[in-house]
């Protein structure tokens, strides 16, 4: 059998960039991200968007951003109220860093439904 | 105000030149050179001479000194130190008056530090480790048209490296079959793929072809995986002239990012293709063809560091650094010294690193270290560790090599740099755990499992020419 034959159908996958390419996140690997982001000294925030609406710059944003908050569990709480007020929608979770002025850290959290 | 009579002749350097004494000002350019004498000539007068050569002196006194006031304009030695390990050479650091170079151009700043002295009999060699650039004169310099904060929130890429491939084989595809070759790799998980630097416009692929196949090729990849994908389109060129045409072009057909190889095409079209960078919102990337021409001598030439500190003033959103790992040559210290210099807004003196001098780089924006060449899927968490978030992994045999092909190839890769950073994430030392890491994360990927078992093997281990120097 010559060999190209066991290379298969390669699709095209769409992807929502950073841990696009991981199976989805457990629970503990979630927790494991946000106290990253915390203990970076950075800020937790969170959006959510139609999957129509995913290539968009600006994403609804989910309340502003918890500046301040150092509680892990008070962030996934905040992402399972965002998750249940949007069901269908995608929900990605930033780490904003003051002092590059930019997202340190950003990865969707839940998929929405297209 | 002295006065002074004409005295024609020959001095020696160091009764103007070498001032020990002398505190330098937070507006001097600072220089160290690392510098080997001929046999005999006292180390005081070869510092004076490479500071003479590089600033206002010549061999022969002439009457027309008198016009001026020298001590004010003269390049002044004014430490000497031993080089560790070498009994031959020795460090010499010279301060420069700001007033020496015109406002906002490296290349004036190297005509007279790596000009006519480093022909000069009196040294066997001479290189240049490491220069200063006082605040003052940072910012008179663009630097980079957009930096590593813009380009993030262009191409919407957050917390990771951004992952690159040059396509492959660099020359003789057609227009056609490149773009192919380009889309494979986007479509598959890369960011960016690239021209190689000696793609320009040859008859096998004429420049305009190229830039529109790969623009297709481009919005194609966009559209199916729904995410930002950029092409770096090579527009260094015969003539400036040709060279914005082609950069006009790539902007026209929508690609965000051009790219520029700053040492064949020099420093003046690379500052020039900066500024239009910066006024038409395209990002650049540097290649750095020649430079192991320039730098890689241990004792003659000019150390990458300081070629890499022109660049940033000079502009670029991406500088070619070495891997470390892979298959060219590159120190890690040394490696991690030029690569603070590209990225920080302060990078204190670190020798260890290579570092001679405290930079401060004020408000400049930072380039993205890019490190490519002989890299696959294994060197992985290597490269996270190294090189960090602020950077480009660029897999070109490593992603086009893998036996399912491009889009295969760049899934492994991508696969693999989330897989690291995740686990960098959660506290985990990758470095040390890499082949835990690799493996768990091949287990929900197969093509990362066939990437791994096809690159097993390769190491590029060789020992490094150009050294720090240490004990």
């Amino acid at each position: 059998m010559p060999f190209q034959s066991t290379t298969g159908d390669y699709q095209t996958k769409t992807t929502l960039e950073t841990f696009g390419f991981l199976p989805p996140l457990s629970q503990q690997e979630i927790y494991d991200q946000i106290a990253y982001i915390i203990a970076q000294g950075w800020t937790p925030a969170i959006e959510h968007v139609h999957p129509s609406g995913a290539m968009r710059d600006y994403w609804t944003m989910w309340k502003l951003p918890f500046f301040g908050e150092t509680e892990l569990g008070n962030v996934a709480a905040e992402l399972e109220a965002c998750h249940r007020s949007y069901p269908d929608h995608h929900v990605r979770l930033i780490g904003y860093d003051n002092y590059t002025q930019s997202q340190g850290s950003c990865f969707v959290v839940f998929e929405g439904r297209a | 105000m002295s006065v002074k009579t004409y005295d024609a002749g020959v001095k020696e350097y160091r009764d103007m030149y070498w001032t020990p004494d002398y505190v330098p000002l937070d507006t001097d350019l600072l220089a160290c050179f690392k510098c080997t004498g001929q046999p005999g000539v006292p180390r005081e007068e070869v510092a004076a001479a490479v500071a003479a050569e590089s600033s206002t002196g010549t061999w022969s006194t002439v009457w027309s000194e008198l016009l001026t006031d020298l001590e004010y304009y003269k390049g002044r030695a004014y430490r000497i130190e031993d080089v560790p390990g070498d009994n031959e050479s020795f460090y010499a650091f010279v301060a420069y008056p700001i007033d020496l170079f015109e406002e906002g151009s490296v290349v004036n700043v190297l005509t007279s530090l790596v000009g006519n002295v480093f022909g000069f009999k009196a040294l066997r060699h001479l290189r240049l480790e490491d220069i200063r650039f006082p605040i003052a004169y940072i910012k008179t310099c663009m630097g980079p048209p957009n930096g590593i904060q813009v380009e993030r929130d262009k191409l919407n890429k957050y917390g990771r490296p951004l992952l690159g491939a040059t396509i492959k084989p660099k020359l003789g595809l057609s227009a056609k079959n490149y773009g192919r070759a380009v889309y494979e790799c986007l479509r598959g998980g890369l960011d960016l793929t690239k021209d190689d630097e000696n793609v320009n416009s040859q008859p096998f692929m004429r420049w305009q072809n190229r830039f529109e196949f790969v623009a297709e090729a481009i919005q194609l990849a966009q559209q199916e995986t729904g995410e930002r994908k950029g092409h770096y389109l090579n527009v260094t060129a015969a003539t400036p002239e040709d060279m914005y045409e082609r950069a006009e072009f790539a902007k026209e057909v929508g690609c965000p990012i051009i790219m520029h190889d700053f040492l064949t095409g020099g420093f003046t079209a690379n500052t020039g293709l900066a500024k239009w960078c910066r006024k038409n919102g395209m990002l650049l990337h540097i290649h750095r063809a020649m430079h192991a021409v320039i730098d890689r001598h241990p004792k003659h030439g000019i150390h990458f560091r300081v070629l890499a500190k022109c660049l940033r003033l000079s502009g670029g959103d991406h500088l070619h650094t070495g891997t470390v790992v892979g298959k060219l040559e590159g120190d890690r210290a040394s490696t991690l010294g030029f690569v603070d210099q590209l990225r920080e807004s302060f990078v204190p003196e670190d020798r260890s690193r290579g570092v001679f001098f405290d930079q401060d780089w004020g408000s400049l924006p930072g380039v993205f270290a890019v490190a490519s060449g002989g890299i696959h899927v294994w060197h992985m968490p290597a490269l996270v560790t190294i090189f960090g978030d602020d950077s480009v992994l660029q897999f070109g045999g490593g992603t086009q090599g893998h036996p399912w092909g491009n889009a295969a190839g760049a899934c492994a890769n991508r696969v693999a740099v989330e897989a690291c950073v995740k686990a960098r994430n959660e506290g985990r030392e990758l470095e040390k755990e890499s082949s835990a890491i690799m493996t768990e994360a091949a287990r929900h990927s197969p093509e990362l499992a066939i990437a791994m078992e096809t690159w097993k093997e390769i190491k590029f281990e060789f020992d490094t020419v150009d050294k720090l120097d240490v004990k």
